[in-house]
């Protein structure tokens, strides 16, 4: 049995932040980023910044994968839905995100679109098996956890000869925006490590994110999601900085492995190949950072059919999302920050799912306290 | 929409389909991405897929380790 309550304990977790104070040298200061919108979500959720001494800030990256999809490719998929005999589905998330003029596929759904709701792209596939005289469209969106996914569905839907289905693929890979950030810009992020994400990692390994140990001389530990894994990975932090070592740890150790999952990687090769680049909301243009169908797939491939081009440059608008998904600017720098924006109401991408920074910190400001006493 | 959760496989359906579980709750996953996996295995689930077995001999290290590291208790 695995114990998945004891990664909770917070009598445990009260302990670790003493040592992570206790460790933390009192003559410097410590920033690591998370990358990984789930982190970004589990550390407001549990208020684990809260825990932290001082000088040591948790920084939250681009790592939300509603968030840093373009407006373009947003307004893309609103056309696609708004076309005759087009049935669209993407997870709820996806549909809430803000295109131009804050329209989005649900202000367009209720604009008689056939905008819908899934939980999986499995579900995306039987839905096009069960309306054959409609084209069902899967908006795809998502880092390297969701993409072997879709890849096991285009296969599926290829094998099985199923000509209505495509998909509007909008995948995105971890290191280039890992990369990205940390970057040649004068304006990046002064950074002291790296809270690498255990889901994504399960998938491509641990060695993927060796690049940043390496040459980028950034300490990373590739950290669990719950409270003790966050606690444990950021004490592994500051051991590594205040040791000058920088290397890939593996703290989610029962699911990570250095090589990742074979069979999903090799799922994703035969279906996805890179784009020479792709756009991504404040990081601009990423070279060779998005994902594609294959030649092979292009029948269910939802750009060919539709004809989607590449989307227009970002307009400028007050939302700050471009800076926070940088690490340069918190969510309450943002003047819309919980009163022209809301998760009721977005306006920017970073409101619209609980892994956005923006979303995360404004739903567990309040409530966050009584979440931890539930787990005392 | 990134959320995945630790389910267990407790059996398996046509089509690389399995029944998972966690606290009760039963849900259809598809195991296309983890070919090695078996009846008992803990499995990481997202958007309906298992994407990578949980070693459970692995989870109670890594809790010996934080009970290591943590500054000792009042006790
Ligand atoms: S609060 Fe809203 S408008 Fe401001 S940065 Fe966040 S998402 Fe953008």
């Amino acid at each position: 049995m695995i114990a998945f309550d004891a990664f909770r304990d917070g009598e445990t977790a009260r302990r670790l932040a003493a040592a992570i104070a206790a460790e933390a040298q009192p003559g410097r200061s410590y920033a690591f980023m998370e990358f990984c919108g789930g982190h970004t979500h589990a550390i407001c959720r549990y208020a684990i910044a809260e825990m932290l001494p001082a000088n040591l800030r948790m920084v939250h990256g681009p790592g939300c994968p509603v968030c840093v999809l373009p407006v373009g490719r947003v307004d893309a998929a609103i056309a696609i839905a708004e076309r005759t005999g087009v049935t669209l589905c993407s997870f709820g998330d996806v549909l809430r995100i803000p295109g131009s003029h804050r329209r989005s596929l649900l202000s367009a759904k209720a604009a008689g679109a056939d905008v819908r709701v899934v939980y999986s792209p499995l579900d995306a596939l039987a839905l096009a098996q069960a309306l054959p005289d409609r084209q069902v469209v899967f908006f795809a969106v998502g880092f390297e956890t969701t993409t072997p996914p879709t890849a096991a569905v285009l296969a599926r839907a290829r094998h099985l000869g199923i000509g209505n289905f495509s998909v509007f693929c909008n995948h995105v890979l971890t290191p280039p925006a890992i990369a990205a950030v940390l970057g040649e810009a004068a304006d990046r992020p002064v950074l002291d490590g790296i809270l690498g994400p255990a889901h994504v990692a399960a998938v491509t390994g641990a060695d993927a994110f060796a690049g940043f140990a390496r040459d980028a001389r950034m300490p990373v530990v590739i950290a669990g999601f719950e409270p003790l894994d966050l606690l444990q990975a950021i004490l592994m932090l500051v051991r590594q900085a205040n040791s000058g070592a920088a290397r890939v740890e593996i703290q989610f150790s029962r699911g990570v492995t250095a090589a990742g999952n074979r069979a999903a990687q090799a799922l994703t090769a035969e279906v996805f190949e890179p784009r020479a680049h792709f756009a991504w909301r404040g990081l601009g243009q990423l070279a060779e950072s998005g994902l594609r169908p294959r030649p092979g797939f292009a029948a269910w491939n939802a750009e060919t059919r539709f004809e989607i081009g590449d989307p227009p440059p970002e307009p400028r608008t007050a939302c700050r999302c471009a800076e926070i998904l940088r690490g340069l600017a918190q969510p309450a720098d943002c003047p819309l920050f919980g009163s022209a924006c809301t998760p009721e109401s977005p306006h920017g991408a970073c409101m619209v799912s609980s892994e956005g920074a923006c979303a995360a910190e404004w739903s567990y400001g309040r409530g966050r306290r009584r979440i931890w006493k539930e787990l005392r | 929409m990134c959320l995945a959760l630790p389910m267990r496989v407790i059996e398996f359906l046509p089509g690389e389909m399995a029944v998972a579980e966690r606290d009760g709750i039963r849900k259809e996953i598809s195991v296309t991405l983890v070919p090695e996996v078996a009846i008992g295995d803990y499995v990481i689930v997202h958007v309906g897929f298992a994407l990578a077995k949980l070693d459970p001999a692995e989870a109670r290290r890594t809790l010996a380790l934080i009970a290591e590291m943590a500054a000792p208790g009042p006790r």
